[in-house]
């Protein structure tokens, strides 16, 4: 198996009295799509926002491309080339998909003015590379699109700028059968470009059948982080409630402690 | 995802855009008819940008044309007219940055009067020169802003509830500064010419025409930019027919402007007032840096989405300030032209109704009270809509109440397309 592309060791986080994650391990790997698996308040958002630079861990190692790294804020995060596409999507309803993609980090010629003609086309190529199809125009207003395509348009803003680590929270929580569908291949298809894709979600039958790894949290603790393909709907289903399945999970002394 | 066939190019021009061509949809290019239809469609929609406006300033114009023949379309009236609009177009485009942002300004009106009455009483009480006094009444406008903008932004308190403080205060400001029942006159020349006087009649044309051209040319080379990299873009035909009629218009007035519109022998006006060419000038250079720089685009951005903005890395603080500093400064100008106009600085300038013209215009021009939607050209339009209003009614001599009435009943009109449109717009989703 290749090296992970990011990799965390035992990294703890307390807010006040609450220990929110324990000794938690996580490997990202290039290539794969590494589900994050977990009840609510099992701390999902609160790794996702560790990862991104938004917390910072009161312990624990961090590793991009084998070397370690510190990051201690929303830019380190994106300068080492790590994108959250987060639940709520945050792209601005009055403006249009290039704007969306672009926003914060305009293209300019001079420093001063918007160099529209290299936005247009850099969107244009990246979602075309996406294999995005449905969207009638990247000049139309982010307003008249449906809830998959905004969610097209929020994982390209994410890919745009040669992310290698991209974490999506929730992508299809809002999602219809076919825009689910969209969104599940689109995220598969990050991956097979060579990115390393962590996948939040509660639909395990989405988890079982786009991700390679599976990773499940159980109060702030990793119960289990074994391969897709080893795994089946109830196992992990267990894993997410009890925090053990049979063999695997964590030991039952351990859980009830940290409840 | 059903596996679509690669979509082969409907131009048959492969090369030239590999990304293009992966856009089932996306057209590059439109014909006349399409962007027709776009345009319908985008109406229906409730994105009715200018259109009331414009539309109501062509009712307007009738209406009064023909209940006044003799005076409204006098030269002389039109003349009046323009900077009459002047000041509460500068105004207007001052207020939109701080719509923009889903704010307002209710102190704006009354701080260009105090912004006025500095630079009054610069020039008359110590005798400064008129560039000097401007530049203090610009600062005092400036830092007015730079105080509600901390408050708003700082310290979180809403624009409304600040700018309403201000409002009253301010005049008490502007009392202490001019003294109880007394006026500052304006008798600097070049002051005064702002309103007055006129530009020769062939500079006029030497400037209108070559604005115009400057803006033909600039449409042009941008088109060309987007043709040859195959980018999205309006058809040439539209571009042609939006052009045709600016110019047609733009030179109409100017013709009309161009008479001797006197009415004694002995002495001969004509020519386009200054302040027109003071309000072209602001529109183009806000106009420019709304729709051409980072930091327009992030101010659109903060009135759509302010979290995004927020999480996209904008200083939305730092924004929110400077869209009233921008404002208070607008107002600053704005009063100035007033001052130029009325020819003193009392008091109450710049209180009434002159903040609820210049909301009054900006809505009507097409800016949202919500936020995220409105252009700096709203500012221009509307104000010449609030003038036209102002104008006529007092051309037909009607009682004062009658005014109120009709200006307040325009505003809330405008207020309530606005509502409607938005409604409609998420609805339809635009």
């Amino acid at each position: 198996m290749t090296d992970p592309l990011l990799e965390l060791r035992s990294v703890n986080k307390s807010f006040g009295p609450v220990q929110v994650l324990h000794d938690v391990d996580f490997r990202v790997y290039p290539g794969q799509v590494t589900a994050l698996v977990g009840d609510n308040g099992a701390g999902k958002s609160t790794l996702v926002k560790t990862i991104a630079g938004i917390y910072r861990a009161d312990s624990g190692d961090f590793a991009f491309d084998g070397k370690p790294v510190t990051i201690h804020s929303p830019k380190e995060a994106a300068d080492l080339g790590i994108e959250v596409v987060y639940q709520d999507l945050a792209l601005c309803d009055n403006l249009d998909i290039v704007q969306n993609m672009f926003l914060g980090r305009e293209a300019t010629s001079g420093g001063v003015v918007l160099d529209e003609l290299t936005m247009e086309e850099r969107a244009r190529t990246t979602l075309a590379s996406l294999s995005v199809r449905t969207v009638k125009s990247v000049r139309q207003s982010v307003a008249s699109l449906s809830g998959g395509q905004r969610q097209t348009v929020a994982i390209a803003k994410a890919v745009l700028w040669n992310s290698r680590v991209v974490l999506l929270d929730e992508p299809t929580a809002a999602l219809g059968v076919a825009q689910t569908r969209q969104v599940l291949d689109l995220v598969r298809r990050l991956a097979d470009a060579g990115l390393g894709v962590v996948l939040i979600s509660h639909n395990m039958v989405d988890v079982l059948e786009v991700s390679d790894r599976i990773t499940a949290l159980y109060l702030g603790r990793v119960a289990a982080d074994l391969p897709a393909k080893e795994s089946n709907l109830s196992q992990i289903v267990e894993l997410i409630t009890a925090g053990r399945s049979g063999d695997i999970g964590i030991p039952a002394a351990t859980a009830a402690e940290s409840a | 995802m059903t596996t679509t066939p690669e979509t082969t190019d409907p131009s048959g021009s492969s090369g030239t855009s590999l990304a293009a061509a992966d856009f089932a949809n996306d057209r590059a290019s439109a014909s006349l008819g399409e962007a027709f239809r776009d345009w319908r469609d985008r109406i229906r929609g409730g994105d009715m940008g200018a259109l009331p406006a414009v539309l109501g300033l062509i009712v307007l114009a009738i209406v009064f044309s023909i209940l006044r023949p003799q005076t409204f379309t006098s030269e002389l009236n039109i003349a009046n007219l323009l900077t009459q609009a002047a000041s509460i177009s500068v105004l207007a485009m001052g207020l939109i940055p701080v719509l923009l942002l889903g704010d307002i300004d209710l102190s704006a009106g009354v701080a260009g009067g105090m912004s006025a009455g500095f630079t009054a009483v610069a020039i008359d009480r110590s005798g400064q020169h008129w560039t000097l006094a401007v530049l203090i009444g610009l600062a005092v406008g400036a830092l007015v802003g730079l105080v509600i903008g901390l408050l708003v932004s700082r310290l979180g308190i809403p624009s409304f509830v600040v700018t309403l403080a201000f409002f009253l205060g301010l005049q008490g400001v502007t009392l202490r500064l001019i003294g109880m029942g007394g006026t500052v006159p304006v008798r600097d020349e070049v002051l005064r010419a702002i309103t007055i006087k006129s530009m020769p009649v062939l500079a006029g044309w030497i400037v209108v025409v070559g604005l115009l051209a400057a803006y033909g040319a600039l449409m042009v080379v941008r088109q060309r930019r987007l043709a040859q990299r195959n980018l999205q873009r309006p058809p040439n035909a539209l571009l042609a027919v939006k052009f045709a009629s600016l110019a047609v218009i733009v030179l109409a007035f100017t013709a009309v402007l161009s008479q001797n519109r006197s009415r004694s022998a002995a002495l001969e006006i004509a020519g386009i007032p200054y302040a027109v060419f003071i309000v072209i000038a602001l529109l183009v250079f806000w106009t420019f840096v709304f729709g051409r720089t980072a930091y327009g685009r992030h101010m659109y951005a903060i009135g759509g989405n302010r979290e995004a903005a927020r999480r996209a890395g904008i200083n939305v603080t730092r924004l929110r300030i400077s869209a009233f500093v921008i404002c208070s400064m607008m107002a600053a100008i704005s009063g100035i032209i007033s001052s130029s106009y009325t020819g003193s600085v009392a008091p109450g300038s710049g209180g009434g109704n002159t903040l609820l013209y210049a909301v009054g215009a900006a809505v009507i021009g097409g800016t949202s009270l919500f936020g995220g939607k409105g252009l700096i050209r709203d500012g221009v339009i509307g104000g010449l809509v609030i003038a036209t209003i102002d104008n006529g009614l007092g051309l037909l001599n009607q009682a004062a109440y009658i005014n109120y009435i009709i200006t307040g009943s325009v505003l809330l009109l405008a207020a309530s397309v606005d509502a409607i449109s938005r409604r409609r717009r998420s609805a339809t989703g635009t």
